[in-house]
């Protein structure tokens, strides 16, 4: 079973590569774009039946650290 | 004083680390790798040293704070065991929420490398008991990933407790409150970003970082 873990940072986390990809996308002259914020996409394929607090456990012990992140789990 | 110098694969400070603890204490510090569960009997200093240990893969020091050794290194912390953590060593030791916190990619995005000034905060850790408080002190650092974040509420906490050691003088990456290293609550685990063992002799152009070690191994005059 194919899991989609999205991991971002917290709102008022400053992100300074987010900022970096908004100059870039001006610089390239797209303009309109109000923010960038970057993430990280993990694609997990795991046992049938692998339950939601397992998951959500990969999550908060590895996958995202929750001082900086939060993650967003979605499954088929 | 038997030391410790945790080795992950990617560390690269760990010679340097290795080299100023023996030329503190007389006597060479065990290497121990990462996927080792035991410390040597009778540990009393571990040092966590700087690099990019498992090439930073996920976050600067996240699997490292994942490995096998660190369970050993967070049972010696909690029993009173000084741990240093320098650099990449400082991201193991918040991922493995040794330390409040997490070290987050430089504001400006540049790696930086070059000495800067330090204000001592906090002059009665067990790791700054030789400096004197509000001392500056020069100390190279050499990271990416050294910009210190932590909630207003946490930072407001570890600073009312006392437990800046360091801030940068001048801002060098981001730093919320310019943060350079932070101390456990106990006061026995150090993380801090720039690299004391880097400074430990006069060729190194200063040896500001040397008296941290004195201090930290029992060796003051």
């Amino acid at each position: 079973m194919k899991v989609n873990v999205y991991v971002t940072l917290k709102p008022g986390v400053l992100d300074p590569q987010g900022k970096a990809i908004h100059h870039a996308l001006e610089g390239l002259g797209f303009g309109g774009v109000a923010d960038v914020r970057a993430g990280r996409f993990i694609e997990l394929d795991v046992a049938d039946g692998t339950s939601d607090a397992d998951l959500d456990a990969m999550c908060a012990k590895l996958l995202a650290n929750t001082v900086i992140e939060n993650y967003r789990i979605e499954r088929p | 004083m038997k030391t410790a110098v945790i080795v992950f694969p990617g560390s690269n400070c760990d010679r340097d680390m290795a080299v100023a603890l023996e030329q503190v204490t007389g006597r060479a510090p065990a290497m121990v790798w990462h996927r080792e569960t035991e410390l040597p009997d009778g540990t009393d200093f571990i040092a966590l040293p700087g690099g990019f240990s498992y090439g930073d893969y996920l976050r600067s020091g996240a699997m490292a704070a994942r490995s096998p050794i660190l369970r050993s290194v967070a049972d010696a912390a909690a029993r009173g065991v000084p741990v240093l953590g320098v650099c990449n060593g400082f991201q193991v030791l918040t991922e493995a929420l040794l330390l409040p916190g997490a070290l987050m990619r430089n504001a400006g995005l540049n790696f930086v490398c070059r000495t800067v000034p330090l204000k001592v905060e906090n002059s009665q850790s067990l790791f700054t008991a030789s400096y004197s408080a509000g001392e500056e002190i020069n100390i190279p650092v050499a990271h990416h990933d050294g910009n210190y974040f932590a909630d207003a509420a946490t930072l407001d906490r570890i600073e009312g407790e006392g437990r800046v050691a360091f801030r940068y003088a001048d801002a060098v990456n981001g730093s919320a409150r310019d943060i350079a290293g932070v101390l456990n609550d106990a006061g026995n685990v150090l993380g801090m970003m720039p690299h004391p063992e880097r400074a430990i002799d006069r060729a190194h152009g200063g040896t500001d970082g040397l008296r941290l070690f004195e201090a930290a191994l029992g060796v003051l005059a």
